[in-house]
Formats: structure tokens, sequence, C-alpha cells
């Protein structure tokens, strides 16, 4: 048994992403996207009956906060697959017959915080709890936020495959072109150049500050139902065809083997082999982009290019939404912002249901029948 | 950050999450060894410190054994905006995965050396222990 286009996205709804939101709460924002999706599903509040969300915020206390009474909760705490996690977990439940009608909600009003200000806070002892970070990363002075991490990362795959500084700033020249299309990123109509990325100083080399996202407020939120429901509704049904889990063995990038592999090597081919299909079938792709080079594994991890071809594929490749192999086509993180409360890879779901229903506007891509999503 | 901030912060020593099971390798780091836990039944040594072996799931059937200190530099970054203030008098500083020759690998710092002209993947390096305070040597490496 397999979830093959047994449910399907129907409706979605964002708000703008932005640095901040001055005045506003983080169920205020999700309470609006919720309101935003259920109205674009055709639907009424009241026929919501399953509810999933992210980390930091409990599932019932949403549930609450939104008046809504589910038959079905959970709090997705798969870091940043979360996400995508959320609706391979609403496509499973709803298969299962527990719900109809399962509203995914992500998203933050985040106060000005940032790795900088923990940074500051543990500075004047207000210590986080004791961990293997706080034994055996901190003492050793780790970058701010996660950029160490993936500056180890990009270092290595440099020097395995040659992968090349120029090949990375590609990928976000195309991913801010589109962001400068869309009205909802925190880099609307502010478009870069591959010297701009490479003039951009390291938080560490060789990691550049625009290879990073920033993070930001934002809110995102989709409705999933089953196949023969969605067929009533007035959206064109963003089937779920595959999924693949976000199975990783490791918490901390020192645990795991070989760095440059991520864990799309497994989730890749389980997805499409459950959707019947294969990397040509496939028209365009919404990637978790945190940093350029965790996409960019990832990719090869799910089989676009050879392992570690994926720096020569950027460089001839247009990955606009105008090129022939469309990528983030929303800006992605990078581009368009990433969502707090584990929501930046929600908003790879809420392009890829866009770009399929055909709702993607001057950024629609030509061929948007089969995206593949890694939240 | 302000240089107010900068000087006031001080670098955070480690704070083991179990120290039960870790504060024999900080001990044995204050006496300039390195020891790192290896599994008695299937004889291989692993990195941290936990109640099972991770690759046979044994239970406390681990010991501290001393190991060389020789290593090599498996990858690293050049740290120029730290997450804590304190390190900011340091920057460029490298942050680096170093594998032991025992075959585990820890977070550490590579130094002694010209940055960045001198600091390559798979360079060989040696421990290099850092008295940082009265109570706490950290573990680093330095090119062999």
């Amino acid at each position: 048994m397999s979830i093959r286009g047994k449910a399907a996205i129907v409706g979605f709804y964002e708000i703008p992403t932005q640095k901040e939101y001055p005045d506003r709460t983080t169920f205020g924002v999700m309470a609006e996207v919720a309101r935003g999706a259920i109205a674009d599903a055709g639907l009424r509040k009241e026929d919501i009956d399953g509810l999933i969300n992210g980390e930091g915020v409990n599932s019932i206390t949403v549930a609450e906060a939104l008046g809504i009474e589910p038959k079905y909760t959970a709090s997705m705490t798969t870091h940043g697959s979360s996400g995508a996690t959320a609706i391979a977990t609403a496509a499973a439940v709803i298969s299962a017959g527990l719900a109809n009608y399962i509203l995914c909600v992500f998203g933050e009003a985040r106060p000005r915080s940032s790795s900088r200000m923990v940074g500051q806070a543990q500075a004047r002892g207000n210590l986080p709890p004791a961990s293997r970070a706080t034994e055996l990363e901190l003492p050793y002075g780790p970058v701010i936020a996660m950029n160490g991490w993936y500056g180890l990362i990009k270092q290595r795959h440099m020097f395995e495959y040659g992968t090349t500084q120029e090949q990375f700033a590609k990928m976000v020249v195309d991913q801010r072109f589109n962001a400068a299309d869309n009205e909802n990123a925190v880099w609307y109509n502010q478009p870069v150049t591959q010297e701009d990325v490479l003039n951009s100083r390291f938080t560490n080399d060789p990691l550049h500050l625009l290879e990073s996202v920033m993070p930001c407020s934002g809110a995102h939120a989709v409705i999933v139902a089953s196949a023969d429901r969605a067929k009533s509704l007035p959206n064109d049904p963003a089937y779920i065809l595959g999924a693949g889990g976000p199975a990783t063995s490791h918490d901390v990038i020192w645990q795991r083997d070989d760095i440059t592999t991520t864990p799309v090597v497994h989730s890749a081919p389980t997805a499409m082999n459950m959707a019947e299909v294969n990397m040509n079938d496939v028209d365009l792709a919404q990637f978790y982009d945190c940093y350029t080079i965790l996409a960019m594994a990832c990719l090869e991890d799910a089989g676009l290019t050879k392992k570690g071809d994926i720096g020569p594929f950027y460089e001839s490749t247009d990955t606009t939404y105008k090129g022939e192999f469309p990528i983030n086509t929303d800006g992605g993180q990078i581009g368009a912002g990433q969502t707090g409360g584990v929501g930046g890879g929600f908003r790879h779901v809420v392009e890829g249901t866009r770009q399929v229903m055909g709702r993607g506007g001057i950024r629609q891509a030509s061929k948007a029948d089969i995206c593949l999503v890694n939240g | 950050m302000t240089n107010g901030n900068a000087n006031v912060a001080i670098k955070p020593e480690p704070r083991p999450e179990v120290p039960d099971l870790s504060m024999p390798f900080w001990d044995a780091a204050r006496d300039h060894k390195l020891i790192i836990p290896r599994c008695r039944p299937c004889n291989r040594f692993f990195w941290y410190p936990r109640e099972a072996c991770p690759n046979c799931l044994e239970s406390d059937s681990w010991e501290w054994q001393e190991v060389s200190g020789n290593a090599r530099l498996h990858t690293f970054t050049i740290v120029y905006q730290p997450q804590h203030p304190a390190f900011q008098e340091d920057v460029p500083y490298v942050f680096a995965i170093v594998q032991l020759d025992e075959g585990v690998r820890l977070m550490s710092n590579v130094v002694d050396l010209d940055i960045p002209e001198d600091v390559e993947i798979d360079m060989r390096l040696r421990v290099k222990f850092d008295d940082v305070s009265e109570d706490w040597t950290l573990v680093k490496f330095a090119p062999a």
C-alpha cells in the first residue's frame, strides 16, 4: 500500500516574508494564512479536522488558538525537513481515514532575534542547557547560525569534486532572479550578480554571506484532502504522488561519515519509485536551500546529476523560472527568506503547489506537471 | 555586536550534558593525555562517549583508551563571524573536523599555522593541548 495519488493539496496561502513583523504574533500570522488557505480551497473552517504544524509550537496550542477541533494533530520535529514531512504525513493520515481536510500551517512572527543575540545572551551568562554542543563545539568557537557546518561541507565538496565559488554563486544569481519577480520574497526586486555574491563577505571561508539564508518572519499554509474530495473543490488539485521520509543518522555534522552526501540519497528514490516517475519526468524542483551547498548536494543525491557534477550543471543551465530546468522558482529561501518556526522548508511545498496548479503568474514555468520537492 | 559586549564576553568552557560519562576525557586532557572510548566486544573506537557503543549497542562495555594524538584534517572553515562574541578577538581562526588515526572525528581548532595559506584538507596533524583555565584544557591540533 502506498499514498500514491490518494491525497492532494487543494489550497494554499502565504503572506510576504519579511525580516520582522513588528507588532504581530506567531499565532496571529498563523491565523491569517490558515484563513487564507481554507478560503482558497473553497472550504469553511468547520471542515478542517486535522492540523499539522512545525517545531516549537505544540499543535494542540495551535488548535486552540485557531479554534479548530482536530481529529488528528501533530507537530513535525525533523528540523528543516518538517515542511515537506508535514505533507507526507498528511497524505498518509488521510489515506488511513483519520481525517478529511488537514490544515498544514508553518510560520513565525519573530522578535528581533538571531544567533548573534544568542551569543550575546550567552556572553551575559544566560547559558543554554548543557548539550553535546555546549560540551564539544562551543568551546572551539563555532560560526554564527549554522554557517560553520555548511562551510565545512562546502569546503569538502570543493576538495572532493572541484566545485568552484563561481558555480555556487550562479545558483544564488538564478534564485535571486526568481525572487526579484516574487512580491512575497524578502529580496523582491533585488537581483544580484555573480560578482555581488563573490564580493560579499565571508562569514566563514569558503561561505559567502549571500549564500546563506536570512532568518525571517513569515507564514504559509496549505490544505490537504483526499483525491476524491479534491475533485469537487474549486482548484486544480496538486496530487501527492510519492514521498520519502527524512531519514538521517545524525544531529551534528561531525557524526556523519560522508558529509557531502545527504539523506536525499534515500528519500528521493523512495518518493520517485512510489510516484512511478524518474528524474527525466521531473519538470522542476523546489529544494531546501538554507545554504547553496545543501541544495546543490541534495540535488545531486536526488539524481539530477552524477555525484559531484552539480557545479558544472549550474554553470551551464538556466535554473530560473524561464530556464530549461527551473529550481526554487519563488527564489527559494536564499531569495525569498527563511521563515522561522521551521517554515523555511514549507516555502518549497507552497511554491511547488503553486506551479503544479498553474498559478505561478509571471513566474509560471512553461511545464510544471511533475515537481520534486525537498522541504 | 559592540566592542563593549566583546570586552565583557568570556569564552564558554565545556559544559558536559552527562558529566559522569565525559569527565574522564576532560580530566585526561588536563593531564595532556588524549583518551577515547573503545568498545571491548567490537573493539572499535567511537566518539562521543555514550552508554551504549553505537556500533554494536553493547552497554557499559567500553573503556577509555589513550590514543596516538595523530590525525588528519577532514575539513575546515575559517571563521570571521563567530557565534559567541568572545571569539571575535581570535578571528580569523580555523574551526575544523579532525579525524584521529584511530578513526573517530571530533570538532576542534587547528592552530599554529598561517591562515588561510597553510590550511589544507588532509594535512597531517598532531594533538596540541590548550590549558584555557585551571580547570579546563581544550584538545586542539597543530600541523604535524
